[in-house]
């Protein structure tokens, strides 16, 4: 079959940027790593780091791999991925909010010792 | 057909701009259709990956829930090896990047280059696979399958929806690169191969919150 040249829009990386992704990748996830296996942090520090370092990594590959907001505009790309973004985040955190919630109110003994607790904790009387 | 084109008049000279005019027109005219048609297939593609983002986000939600409920049965920390987990992280970005490589490779239409970097991205998804398999092998042969507990419930669903996912990107590359092999690297394969290394990167950000969420974080506290 005869070879067609293509004439679609050049990519939007190159060699060198798929390479520093790469790296910086890699070095984000033995940073988290070694900061987990060495214990030298109390562990809400090592939570605060790791997820960090999560956040930061998922930046390197959404520039550097997936090429987010380098799009012409209207960036459509990016308004689909920030309205997930928001419902991710209603999803995440109203999940832990709820069953917190529940967990305090109703796993604390019988009901009486919830009643006795929660008037305890809420400073009522 | 050569009698055909022997008979027809040869065009004037007069006529002959206008018809390398009319020519180039109409290979412009090919070009911005197979652009739209890329960009279109691709944001619709992207659409669905979000979604998919949005389910991941409901069982990450289950996990984060569930991940003390161990019901008296063994925690992250009894249970991961975390050597092994770095592997397979590792495994997993190396075959992004390669992914990455054999898109920019398409763009050149070096047909050999994409197949053999995708074929590496193939061997490395089969890899991280194995890996993943054993380790949950290795978890049911202990007795701590997703029956044990409400925290094993969720972490098999959770990290096992992944791995569904990238049984369903080895597959696409099977299908699609014998395709690319007979065919090159035309407007069709090129938007499939598009698709492909998207939903590639895209499970492999998933992975670095599994890695972060339930493996790390799962040793720590």
């Amino acid at each position: 079959m005869k070879k067609t040249r293509l004439t679609l829009a050049a990519p939007h990386g190159t060699p060198t940027s798929y390479i520093t992704g790469f790296v910086m990748a890699v070095v984000l996830t033995i940073a988290a790593y070694f900061t987990v296996t060495r214990h030298a942090f109390p562990p809400t520090t090592i939570v605060t780091i790791i997820v960090g370092l999560a956040i930061a990594q998922l930046l390197v590959q959404l520039l550097f791999f997936l090429h987010m907001g380098q799009e012409s505009k209207p960036r459509w790309n990016l308004v689909a991925f920030l309205f997930m973004l928001l419902v991710l985040l209603i999803v995440v955190v109203g999940s832990l909010w709820i069953m917190g919630n529940l967990n305090y109110n109703m796993t604390q003994g019988t009901p009486k010792q919830i009643n006795q607790s929660i008037t305890h904790d809420e400073g009522i009387q | 057909m050569s009698k055909h084109k022997t008979a027809r008049p040869a065009p004037s000279l007069a006529a002959a701009p206008a018809d390398a005019a009319q020519i180039l027109s109409a290979n412009q005219t090919i070009a911005t259709t197979e652009q739209t048609l890329h960009d279109k297939t691709t944001f619709g593609f992207w659409v669905y990956l979000m979604t998919d983002c949005v389910l991941f986000a409901a069982l990450f939600a289950t996990f984060a829930v569930l991940r003390n409920n161990t019901f008296g049965g063994p925690s992250g920390r009894e249970l991961f090896d975390m050597p092994f987990v770095l592997a397979e992280t590792l495994i997993l970005l190396t075959s992004s990047f390669t992914c990455g490589l054999a898109m920019l490779a398409a763009h050149r239409q070096n047909k050999r280059l994409v197949l053999a970097l995708f074929g590496i991205t193939f061997l490395l998804g089969i890899a991280f696979l194995t890996l993943e398999l054993t380790e949950f092998t290795h978890l049911v042969h202990e007795g701590n399958s997703w029956q044990r507990s409400g925290f094993l419930s969720a972490f098999f669903t959770l990290v096992g929806t992944h791995g569904a996912h990238i049984t369903a990107g080895l597959l696409w590359m099977l299908v699609l690169l014998p395709r690319v092999w007979k065919r090159g690297v035309t407007y069709m394969t090129m938007r499939r191969l598009t698709l492909l290394s998207l939903f590639w990167h895209f499970l492999d950000i998933i992975w670095i919150f599994i890695f972060t969420i339930v493996y790390l974080m799962g040793v720590t506290s």
